[in-house]
């Protein structure tokens, strides 16, 4: 019987042979990365925990990005950007990106791709739901909380439970009016939000690898919210590529077995997909644009971890280009390198940055800002019982703010049509 | 560890995702700081939308007025409790208040972990719904040596998923406990 590709990443961690679903095993961590809301905790707790023994387990493996809560005057939030600083300068850390610096990077998970720590084969934790994302390299990748962050830390080690594997192929060509969002939001429509829990989604098939690294990345990305603990894609020349422009490290690409066990297989044919959301108030509430078309809305919202990618941004240039927004639209760019890029990239010689400014968008810094609603100063924050239509990630009651708000979760293309026009509308209506 | 959790319950339904549990504009405050952590006792549970707190009626306060410990110390919950992000703030935030233990049908997996690798609260499964057979207010007593529910209220008693291979973890009181006892560190 052969294994599939997480379980040879985690057997590998673990030093052994073969390991199945269900069992407990001790992982060796290859990155451990924390952020401003859940980084001082782990100190805290680190420090409690080990007293005058605490060391750090290997510097190099330690990856601290603030991102969260940055451009706040909460005095509380700036205390735990201050908290990181303190830490990094005391131990010397050399994995440390600080705010109001030219390190700065914004938001952690696409950092981790940009600045090379996504390694095929390895093993990452995170002290975020999202670390799921860095599955898009052929690795193991997921969240924990302080606590065993703080263990890892002193230890380099933890104990995970071996998922069961779902696998979802998706053949044929991606359609125009698709992106890989709308592809992860038919998932979690078919598996809801706890379908995944305590499994590993694995991505495949023809219109996955045609996908560049960004786009990958949304389908890793969302498989927290199925509840699965990691989404992995197998590495394959274009994963290779990318991490060889920005890393050194050698690796080992593991491929899953032709006779690897599935809990279930699930089959789509993306020609038959259509440009879906999900409705308020969770991720797996999957309905068509072409039944909630006509929805008004009050604001639209392009940024995170989830929606804030480069590729995300050329999608919704194509159609903000020459174009005004009718409801105010907050361009928020994850990282400060994609930041950058749109001010290089072009279309008919207008960098997109002046596409989203000629169209009237406001241009955030790179940070997390209101995926996650934030403190009461966050630039795009939710209020009261808006309409919200937004690339990120999840919409459970006030996720982006306040609980009387309403959010659908779309993909960069539905999201820049519907901000031309101000209600919900399917981008097939402007090709 | 206490073998016998006896208390009010407060009842929610599926999906009681972390940012339900804790709001993420306050997940600012020090969780070591004594008297600032309170904060997180204070606003447990104050982003569920009122007609869902507090089943089967709803708007019923968690916290009352402007304390920092909630009267409810059982919560009974639906399935995937703790859905969401990965912040620990969420079973902190429920210890704060005073809940000892949920009995929930399932659990997100990085809520679960956190709520025992912290020795925060005793994330019991139970094996059947239970939010339609409890109300909030209800008296329950769990019973760890049993691993059963009974509502004191009616009578009714339900039989819990034994803890399994976390028990170990939770009798000893956190992951640091477990790894001292078993010289991992």
């Amino acid at each position: 019987m052969g294994m599939t590709i997480t379980e040879k990443i985690l057997a590998k961690s673990a030093g052994k042979a073969k390991v199945e679903p269900g069992q407990n095993v001790w992982l060796n961590v290859d990155v451990l990365m924390t952020h401003d809301v859940c980084g001082p905790p782990t100190i805290d707790i680190w420090k409690r925990e080990f007293g005058d023994r605490a060391k750090i387990w290997d510097k190099q493996k330690l990856v601290i990005f603030p991102d969260h809560y940055i451009f706040t005057q909460n005095p509380q939030a700036n205390r735990n950007v201050d908290i990181l600083r303190q830490f990094a300068s005391e131990y010397n850390l050399p994995n440390y990106y600080d705010v109001g610096t030219d390190r700065y990077k914004g938001v952690c998970h696409i950092a981790l791709a940009e600045e090379g720590y996504n390694i095929p084969g390895t093993v990452l934790f995170g002290t975020d739901s999202h670390s799921c994302t860095s599955g898009a390299f052929g690795m193991f990748s997921t969240g924990v909380g302080n606590t065993d962050a703080a263990f890892i830390l002193g230890t380099g080690k933890i104990w995970e439970k071996v998922p069961e594997s779902l696998k979802f192929t998706f053949d044929g060509e991606l359609p125009n009016y698709l992106t890989a969002k709308d592809l992860i939001l038919q998932v979690l429509g078919d598996i809801t939000t706890d379908g995944g829990t305590y499994r590993a989604l694995e991505f495949n098939g023809d219109a996955v690898y045609s996908m560049e690294m960004d786009e990958r990345m949304t389908l890793t990305n969302m498989a927290i919210e199925a509840g699965a603990m990691n989404g992995i894609i197998a590495a394959d020349s274009v994963t290779d590529k990318y991490v060889k422009e920005r890393s050194q490290k050698e690796y080992e690409i593991f491929q899953s077995d032709n006779d690897a066990v599935y809990r279930s297989e699930f089959h789509y044919d993306t020609s038959k997909m259509e440009p879906l959301v999900a409705k308020p108030h969770s991720p797996d509430n999957k309905d068509t644009v072409r039944n909630v078309e006509g929805t008004k809305l009050t604001k639209c919202y392009i940024g995170s971890c989830t929606g804030g990618k480069l590729s995300d941004f050329k999608s919704a240039a194509k159609f903000l280009f020459g174009n005004e927004v009718n409801v105010p639209t907050f361009v928020v760019p994850a990282s400060t390198y994609v930041a950058q890029q749109l001010e290089i990239e072009t279309i008919s010689g207008v960098s997109l940055k002046s596409i989203f400014e000629n169209a009237g968008c406001v241009i955030a810094e790179s940070s997390c800002a209101a995926c996650l609603g934030g403190p009461m100063d966050t630039v795009g924050r939710a209020i009261d019982g808006e309409v919200i239509i937004s690339t990120t990630n999840r919409n459970f009651p006030g996720r982006m703010g306040s609980k009387k708000s309403e959010v659908y979760l779309a993909s960069p293309l539905t999201v820049a049509v519907s901000a031309l026009t101000g209600v919900i509308t399917d981008p097939r209506n402007f090709l | 560890m206490e073998k016998i959790i006896k208390g009010k319950a407060f009842v929610l339904g599926d999906n009681i995702d972390t940012d339900q549990i804790i709001p993420a504009e306050h997940l600012v405050y020090s969780l070591s700081d004594p008297e600032e952590s309170k904060m997180y006792g204070k606003f447990a549970l104050s982003g569920v939308p009122l007609i869902k707190s507090g089943l089967p009626d709803g708007s019923k306060a968690f916290i009352a007025g402007d304390n920092t410990e909630s009267e409810f110390s059982i919560i009974i919950a639906g399935s995937n409790f703790g859905c969401g992000s990965s912040r620990e703030h969420a079973p902190f935030a429920l210890e704060k208040a005073g809940v000892k233990a949920i009995a929930a049908e399932s659990y997100a997996r990085i809520f679960y972990r956190n709520a025992v690798d912290g020795g925060f609260v005793i994330p019991y499964e139970s094996t059947k719904k239970l939010i339609d057979k409890i109300k909030t207010g209800d008296e329950v007593e769990i019973n760890l040596n049993t691993n059963h529910l009974k509502n004191i209220t009616t009578g009714e008693e339900f039989n819990l998923n034994p803890l399994g291979d976390v028990l170990p973890i939770i009798e000893a009181g956190n992951i640091f406990e477990y790894a001292r006892i078993n010289e991992m560190i």
